[in-house]
């Protein structure tokens, strides 16, 4: 029974308005996040621990709390 | 009328000593702390006095329940912001001042992390060449041990807490689609299914609806009545399965719904709409497990609902609350507002593009750069170095973090998070500790979160009481303080 009444929200007027008017800058905006996040992952080659597999190996911690 | 929802966080930061002796991780955390604050003129130790963490809420305990320890013989210190930084078994761990709203928790937990990345770095001047302590916020070893991150609330002792147990319970299952600080794989195995990636660190860990523990069969509620302030009138909410954020949007959501949550639920705002879910523990698993935002969880009334669905029934009750009650629970009307405006839009990106979060989550954000870096190098989910990047998320080293290479949303400036390392917040009684540590560190013997402890040369020592959170702020103590030279002359104006 609720679960046909909970689905309204994605069809909110406020969303549709946002959904039609903005996909041209969605793809720029891709655009632009897929140009940083290549300079990111040039960075993360640079910085990432050498010995991925003995890094993770050795991080060990005792329980908390 | 909600009392208004004093909140803190608690964050257990894993450690790890790159050496090729033997620093056991509880020596390595006593280093920090002492690094840190040995450039103290005197360090003030923690009052034990009033610490009772084997008080169960529901007023009994459980047969079989086991009650924490308090390890009372490592180092455990009081800052001049009102804050606590202690060894907490095989961990750092520092405990925010009390804050008086949402945004104030942000700072100040943005605080504690470079509280711990200058320990670091004063405790590593200490060390050989080639010998390095490494701090990390997570949460995780990704091997099942686990360290947490706890919030408290106030909240007013006459909420009965069966209701708090019943209503907070869905807020805290389908947070996580925010509050999540995201992990590679899992720790436990669930539902027979692969898990690649899921929201949070921590839901592997819990495996009961309520109770007393924290390290062995964690409770989704925490029942520890440990007030810290008068107990006929006072309820301090000790919540103890959030994850760890560094993503302040994050934070200031995790913290601000739910002390809103807690404010209609001391309101009996929630009571039009039973939340409750089905099975919590599997509840809270699946949400985790699910980056896509489809998965449902049933409900005790039959009815199947997404984690965002879920958030959107108490968004919608929270705006209603906050135009027929108000929303001074909250401790600052503008900041109540921004708590309500950024849910909605984090909600509504939730469904409509969860990855248009990046800058704002740790969970997308860390999603993201496991992908593309998954991608780039044609990696299976199981290589170590998507697990190493997973860690690296949490370097608090900058040189190492790959958090800090992340344009994320600020929503605090260095300066103030700089500040918020030895000022107090000025609208809790963190404000007096402080302020009596800045002044008179000397005569103080020791503190805690409701009292300090004076030594003025007399007979006996002399404790302050602080039972009330919200008194000894600057409002009610900058006037006493001034003019005032000695302890003792604080102590007369005091009339105590």
């Amino acid at each position: 029974m609720a679960e046909r009444e909970l689905k309204k929200r994605p069809t909110t007027s406020r969303e549709a308005t946002a959904a039609e008017t903005e996909a041209p800058a969605t793809t720029e905006r891709r655009d632009r996040l897929k140009a940083e996040i290549d300079d990111l992952l040039d960075e993360i080659d640079e910085v990432l621990e050498n010995n991925a597999e003995e890094f993770v190996r050795n991080y060990v911690q005792k329980g908390g709390e | 009328m909600a009392i208004t929802k004093v909140c803190g966080i608690e964050t257990e930061y894993g450690v790890h000593v790159d050496t090729a002796g033997d620093m056991s991780p509880t020596t390595a955390s006593t280093l920090l702390i002492n690094a840190y604050v040995a450039r103290l003129d005197r360090r003030v130790g923690w009052d034990f006095e009033d610490e009772s963490p084997g008080r169960d809420a529901r007023g009994h305990a459980r047969e079989g329940s086991m009650p924490p320890e308090i390890e009372t013989h490592l180092v455990n210190a009081v800052l001049t912001n009102g804050a606590r930084y202690y060894v907490d078994h095989a961990h750092p761990e520092y405990s925010t001042p009390e804050c008086s709203n949402p945004l104030e928790a942000v700072v100040h937990d943005r605080a504690g992390e470079l509280v711990l990345t200058r320990s670091m770095e004063a405790a590593n001047r200490f060390l050989p060449p080639g010998e390095e302590i490494v701090i990390y916020k997570n949460n995780s070893d990704g091997k099942g041990n686990s360290y947490g991150c706890h919030e408290n609330y106030l909240v007013d002792r006459a909420v009965p807490f069966s209701r708090i147990v019943h209503e907070l319970t869905p807020h805290l299952v389908s947070r996580q689609v925010y509050a999540g600080a995201g992990k590679i794989g899992e720790e436990v195995p669930y539902a027979g299914q692969v898990t690649q990636f899921q929201l949070s660190q921590r839901a592997d860990f819990f495996e009961e609806e309520v109770g007393l523990e924290t390290t062995l069969k964690r409770p989704i509620i925490n029942t520890r009545d440990e007030p810290h302030a008068d107990p006929q009138k006072y309820r301090r909410l000790h919540v103890i399965v959030g994850d760890a954020n560094l993503a302040e949007v994050a934070t200031f959501l995790k913290v601000g719904v739910t002390a809103l949550v807690l404010a209609m639920i001391e309101d009996n705002f929630l009571a039009s709409r039973d939340l409750r879910l089905a099975a919590p523990v599997a509840a809270i698993r699946s949400v985790s497990r699910d980056t896509t935002m489809r998965t449902k969880v049933e409900l005790a009334s039959g009815d199947r609902l997404t984690a965002v669905e879920l958030q959107w029934e108490l968004y919608d009750l929270a705006r209603k609350y906050a135009a027929e009650r108000g929303v001074e629970a909250l401790g600052d009307e503008g900041v109540a507002r921004r708590v309500l405006d950024r849910w909605e839009t984090v909600l509504e990106a939730l469904e409509s593009d969860p990855r248009s979060l990046a800058n704002q989550l740790d969970w997308v954000a860390k999603l993201r750069l496991i992908e593309a870096y998954r991608e780039r190098h044609d990696l299976e989910w199981d290589d170590s170095r998507l697990a190493a990047l997973d860690l690296q998320y949490h370097d608090l080293r900058p040189a190492k973090s790959l958090f800090a290479r992340l344009a994320m949303e600020r929503l605090t400036d260095d300066e103030e998070v700089a500040r918020a390392t030895t000022e107090p917040p000025e609208t809790t009684r963190a404000y007096f500790r402080g302020r009596c540590l800045q002044r008179f560190s000397s005569a103080i013997v020791a503190a805690n979160w409701d009292s300090v402890v004076f030594d003025i040369g007399e007979e006996s020592l002399r404790r302050v009481p602080m039972m009330e959170p919200l008194k000894g702020t600057a409002l009610h103590v900058d006037t006493l303080f001034e003019g005032c030279d000695t302890p003792a002359e604080l102590l007369r104006r005091l009339g105590s």
